[in-house]
């Protein structure tokens, strides 16, 4: 996705500080209960300072504290307009690729010429080179490159054909050449493109669970400060009626006070972390279907990750030639060459790479009379080529799985040399795969057909170990085979000689103990165990069915993507967490800035002071600036904060004990004694400046 | 400072460690298995309040008139409804205030048969709150809690009845009375008549220190030399104090099957229990200090003495108990102000049998959710998720004790019915109705002594919010775990916080204090705390 990379832009405060002010509105002031009451606060001081206005008294401080308390409503808003405005920045981009187009739709064979608009769920339409595909659907007919840019930003065309796991089309890429035929899958306005964008604009957001749970918990402290503010009045009245002196109860006062006290660094900041973490999330373009699925990946315990295409490469190459005895390794060679001929599969072209360029085989075609080849079939499990060679000797090469191939020796009379056996094996357990090559009723050899693990996949597995979730690896290799594989690219467990629904019960099994499974897929017979997971991360190359099924798609069809997905969804709830822990340790200065400053006038002896002076510890000027400094500190820190609500807090793969180690050193022991450095900045400055 | 004082409180610590655990397994064992008959989070919550309320209708019965049953030697009539009421839902409710004379206002029979069978009854109670709960989190994708009336007949005749018998032996053979004699008539050494009631009290004193009861026989309490005779029943009765509730850290992490996470309970109560004793010594020989004595005795005991003294004030109020062996109010103010904030922290450090438990576990569920939510994970605790419905009801039961504290005391201060009562003004009559509220809310039960308790207001109010800081935990307690019964226990992976580590000890602290002591610490600024500064700034 075609987006800017900086945090914030200046366009985009601009833009953030007119929508901060249409968030006044008291239907956007709802949705976040903190907020409002800071707004009602700020109502209620606004009200009293004009009532005192109206009987001729008029207290700068008071309206000081009244300013800061609007300004701390509008910073949150501004906080919330700046994650969203990101957000908008991107869906205009993507709303620009989703012009309403033409389609040409197939009926009886007839092509019609309509509005996109108008086409629906099974319609047949057509696209040719340089067409916008109209909307999402599996190419069920032809071979097409696509550049599917207005999606992935990714610039190089991909390809899209029938059948197999790349016939999913999306509505809004354009087809670069040939012709290619669609059966749309959504209907209008339901297509892949419009729910990115609903994502993204946030229209779609749903409050996850974790969000509500904290928000409950936000709800619940705001509640004891509303009951600590309202009874305080009574308990300090009563001590002035009983000739202890008086304390400052006024309501600009006893709103700075109730401000101070709720949450209102998390709660103004919530709505915004919340944003930028699907934000994030899309930056490493990967689309989330809900907000639940980003936090769900912070949860996971166990990845299920097919072995083909994630560990390794997709295909697997022929590397060596182990001849039996009594056979060289060119006659091996030339008969695996020649058996791999009509053996289309990139298996089979591998051999015959092999053959050329280490053993110099050289196209023997025309030596050869009566040639007669075999394709691979799942039947015959072997593929090969009979023909008369230029010694008039009729030879029946064949190339297959050691089995097979036994058994079509032994039908033949042949039999299994020992050491071929042993050969096979060896392959295997080293996590290759075996071909037995044979021509007639002899055997003449292993071709050892080798599973390149991909660079660097190691390090990411230890990584997502740091993390706490163990890998699985689902492959359709034999144990021996896989258990190499699993080894080499050090995946904690595997499942070999996997079928599709082996898949979907390891993750019921998985389930059932308690653990939350990831799943990456591309296939159709993914799609059950994609929507099994608790996160289905489906490659945008993969089928319509897989994407539907999956909760997310991975744009750049990456596997190892899920180290970001997992990253994100962490990074999300600890920002959470560590504001939330910030925002009440920051209480406790709070506290000691405001009381003794409200208190200064009880028990007051007869030498003048107060005992409250003691608890006076930053030693602050006077009661006003005391007050004043303390809202100042508590609207300021939601701005100082957004970037790290945007950006989210750091998040180090380590052990939870470590990671837990450093947010409570930084946010919590930082929660307690920042403020108190920070308010007493502010006096200093209040003061000076003659303030208050 | 005399560091003699610290022997009394190094035997107590010692011993506490060392009994705990022991007992804490036989009640694991008691308590584990499943019932024949088990119940799911309504039944059980229906059969605890159904078992209460007929509890209260029969009591209140029995004290309306006390005069037509048996055993009523000096006479005691029946007591007019709002202390009836007061009474009855004090001793239901495990609370035990107590705005009346017991000797002198009490029948024996309304002690024996009405008190004695709720401090029983209210303490099986707690437990088997307790043991529902923690079968909610210890079991997995179940439905049923346990059976409230198997549980409640195992705790009160396999823990509580075997403990008193063996305290009240030991109790009656080092000079606490039992009897049903009448008052005993005796000439004093000034050559006055005295009335000296006495009465069946070992019996009474057992349980009501063991089951974190609290009412005494006699008004004075454990400060009257027949409730608390030498410095073996002391020992003993502080011991007593906690025993239960630190034995049930140990059997909640058996059940749990989570033994380490109960050890750190354990722990999190010593270190929160051994701070406030600290900072009330402290605070006492300061004053001491200041007013240019060794020692401040008015309203101890001289036999007792004020290490004694102290670490019972700290005990009893941490572990909801409320008797005591001193008076509050004549504690140096600090001291005083942790006595209180050990009870506005909802008597969560060891705090009452059971309830002192579930209490600090609906704290460990707010803490796990803040560090889960800082590690990155869904928070979840003992391998159960947990949700937005789980948060709100365990702020319900955290908010609402605290709210009627807030509220009661303002009340009192606020009108002339609450007003008049006090006996202090200024910063000293703050202190005397935060107390008395938060003992209330608190079901502690101790007073500060300088309050009358004993009116309409008072007796009706007080009670409301030993009502609500009761009932208004248990069914936030039996609803969380009737939710989480059904959760499937997740495994704990290398991702799970440990529940156990000193780091999770820490933040538990720090969770309770923040949480707990932010709403409070207004009030205690214009009441104790205030109050200490003038007393060393010789303002007193």
């Amino acid at each position: 996705m075609a987006i800017t990379s900086s945090v914030m832009s200046r366009a985009l405060i601009v833009q953030a500080l007119k929508d901060g002010i249409v968030k006044f509105h008291p239907r956007e002031l709802r949705r976040s209960p903190v907020m409002a009451i800071v707004a009602i606060g700020a109502v209620a001081t606004s009200i009293a300072l004009i009532v005192d206005m109206t009987k001729g008294s008029f207290s700068g401080v008071d309206l000081q504290i009244t300013l800061w308390l609007w300004g701390t409503v509008y910073f949150a808003n501004i906080a919330e307009s700046i994650a969203e405005g990101r957000g908008k920045a991107q869906a205009d981009a993507l709303r620009r690729s989703r012009q309403t187009t033409t389609a040409r739709k197939m009926v009886h064979g007839v092509e019609q010429v309509v509005g996109s608009s108008d086409l629906h769920v099974g319609d047949l339409v057509v696209c040719e080179t340089g067409d916008l595909i109209p909307l999402d659907g599996d190419v069920i007919d032809g071979i097409a490159s696509v550049d599917e840019s207005a999606i992935t930003g990714e610039s190089a065309p991909v390809i899209r054909e029938s059948g197999g796991d790349r016939s999913a089309v999306t509505g809004g890429t354009r087809v670069l050449s040939d012709r290619i035929v669609i059966r749309i899958t959504v209907e209008p306005g339901q297509a892949f493109l419009d729910r990115i964008i609903g994502m993204v604009e946030g229209a779609q957001r749903q409050r996850t669970p974790n969000e509500i749970a904290l928000s409950t918990l936000l709800i619940g402290l705001t509640v004891v400060f509303v009951l600590v503010v309202i009874t305080l009045p009574f308990f300090t009245q009563y001590l002035s009626s009983t000739g202890n002196g008086s304390a400052d109860t006024s309501i600009s006062v006893l709103m700075a006070l109730l401000v101070c006290l709720i949450p209102t660094t998390i709660g103004g900041l919530l709505s915004a972390i919340g944003i930028s973490g699907m934000d994030r999330l899309l930056r490493s373009n990967v689309v989330a279907m809900s907000g639940r699925a980003v936090e769900a990946a912070g949860d996971i315990d166990v990845l299920l990750l097919d072995k083909t295409g994630t560990i390794t490469f997709g295909n697997r190459s022929a590397s060596e030639f182990l001849p039996a005895p009594g056979v060289s390794v060119s006659d091996l060679a030339r008969a695996a060459y020649t058996a791999s001929l009509a053996d289309e599969t990139p298996e089979g072209r591998s051999i015959v790479h092999l053959a050329r360029h280490t053993h110099n085989i050289r196209d023997a075609h025309e030596d050869l009379r009566d040639v007669v080849t075999h394709a691979f079939t799942a039947q015959t499990r072997m593929s090969g080529a009979d023909f008369v060679d230029v010694s008039g000797t009729s030879h029946h090469v064949r190339k297959g799985a050691a089995d097979a191939v036994e058994a079509a020796v032994v039908a033949l009379g042949g039999s299994m040399p020992k050491d071929v056996r042993t050969a096979a094996d060896k392959v295997a357990s080293a996590g290759s795969t075996p071909l037995v090559v044979s021509d007639g009723n002899r055997v003449l050899g292993v071709v050892e057909l080798k599973d390149i693990v991909k660079g660097g996949i190691r390090e990411r597995f230890e990584r997502l170990r740091l993390m706490g979730i163990r890998t699985v690896m689902i492959t359709g290799d034999n144990p021996l085979t896989a258990a190499a594989i699993a080894a080499e690219a050090g995946v904690d467990d595997f499942i070999a000689e996997a079928k599709p629904e082996d898949k979907l019960a390891r993750i019921r099994l998985e389930q059932s103990q308690g653990r939350l499974v990831a799943m990456i897929g591309d296939g159709t017979n993914d799609a059950p165990a994609l929507a099994q997971a608790d996160v289905g991360v489906a490659m945008n190359s993969g089928t319509q069915a897989a994407r539907e099924a999956g909760n997310m798609i991975d744009l750049d069809s990456n596997p190892t993507k899920l180290i970001e997905i997992v990253e994100t969804g962490k990074q999300l709830l600890m920002t959470r967490g560590a504001l939330t822990t910030f925002s009440i340790a920051n209480d406790v200065s709070k506290y000691f800035a405001i009381l003794p400053a409200m208190f200064a006038g009880l028990y007051v002896g007869s030498d003048g002071t107060s005992p409250m002076e003691t608890f006076n510890i930053m030693g602050l000027a006077s009661p006003q600036s005391a007050i004043l400094s303390a809202v100042i500190f508590n609207a300021l820190i939601i701005v100082a904060l957004i970037p790290l609500a945007l950006r989210g807090v750091t998040y180090k793969p380590q052990g939870v004990t470590a990671v837990l180690r450093r947010n409570v050193l930084i946010y919590g022991l930082g929660g307690l004694v920042i403020p108190f450095v920070g308010i007493k900045l502010l006096d200093i400055v209040i003061t000076a400046l003659g303030l208050a | 400072m005399d560091l003699t004082q610290l022997i009394p409180i190094g035997v107590f610590l010692l011993l506490i460690v060392v009994l705990s655990p022991l007992l804490g397994t036989y009640i694991a064992w008691l308590l584990g298995g499943e019932s024949s008959d088990e119940m799911d989070w309504k039944q059980y919550l229906g059969a605890i309040l159904t078992f209460n309320a007929v509890g209260f209708g029969l009591l209140m019965g029995i004290l309306m008139c006390q005069q037509f049953l048996p055993l009523h030697p000096d006479g005691a009539r029946g007591l007019d409804i709002s202390l009836a009421f007061n009474i009855a839902v004090s001793f239901v409710t495990n609370t035990n205030w107590q705005s009346y004379a017991g000797e002198t206002t009490l029948s024996p029979f309304s002690q024996m048969v009405g008190l004695g069978t709720q401090n029983f009854l209210s303490a099986a109670t707690g437990i088997a709150v307790l043991s529902a709960f923690t079968r909610g989190l210890a079991r997995s994708t179940g439905r049923t809690l346990g059976n409230a009336w198997r549980d409640m007949s195992r705790i009160v005749l396999g823990i509580l009845l075997p403990l008193s018998i063996l305290f009240a032996v030991v109790f009656v053979s080092e000079g606490v009375v039992q009897t049903f004699d009448p008052e005993h008539q005796v000439t004093t050494v000034q050559g006055e008549q005295q009335a000296i009631p006495l009465g069946p009290a070992a019996s009474q004193i057992a349980i009501k220190q063991l089951g974190t009861n609290g009412g005494g026989y006699f008004n004075a309490n454990s400060a009257h030399p027949f409730e608390d005779p030498t410095p073996l029943t002391n020992l003993l009765s502080t011991i007593a104090l906690v025993l239960i509730p630190g034995a049930l850290c140990f059997t909640y992490g058996i059940m749990a099957n989570h033994r380490k996470h109960g050890v750190a309970l354990f722990a999190t109560m010593t270190v929160l229990l051994t701070i406030g004793i600290g900072v009330s010594l402290w605070s006492e020989n300061v004053s001491a200090a200041v007013l240019n004595e060794s020692v401040v005795m008015e309203g101890k005991e001289v036999r007792i003495g004020v290490a004694e003294s102290i670490l019972w004030s700290s005990t009893t109020t941490a572990a909801s108990n409320g008797s005591v062996n001193a008076m509050h109010s004549s504690l140096s103010p600090l001291a005083g102000g942790v006595a209180m904030l050990n009870m506005m922290l909802g008597e969560i450090v060891f705090g009452g049998v059971g309830s002192g438990l579930y209490g600090m576990i609906l704290f460990v569920i707010l803490t796990v959710f803040l560090t889960g939510l800082m590690v990155g994970r869904t928070p979840e605790y003992l391998g159960k998720r947990i949700d937005a419905v789980d948060v709100r009801w365990a702020i319900v039961a955290i908010v609402a004790p605290s709210a009627s504290m807030l509220i009661g005391s303002t009340l009192s201060l606020y009108t002339e019915a609450g007003r008049s009562s006090m006996m202090h003004s200024g910063a000293h009559g703050v202190s005397e109705v935060l107390y008395a509220w938060a003992s209330a809310a608190g079901n502690n039960g101790s007073a500060f002594a300088g309050l009358n308790a004993n009116t309409t207001f008072y007796n009706i109010g007080i009670g409301i919010a030993m009502l609500i800081g009761r009932y208004a935990v248990i069914v936030p307690v039996v609803i969380i775990a009737g939710r989480m019964v059904s959760r499937i226990r997740m495994k704990e992976s290398a991702g799970t916080f440990p529940t156990h580590s000193p780091l999770f000890i820490l933040l538990l602290i720090g969770t309770i204090l923040v949480v707990g002591a932010l709403t409070f610490f207004p009030v205690l600024l214009m009441g104790p705390l205030a109050e200490q500064v003038q007393l060393m700034q010789g303002g007193f």
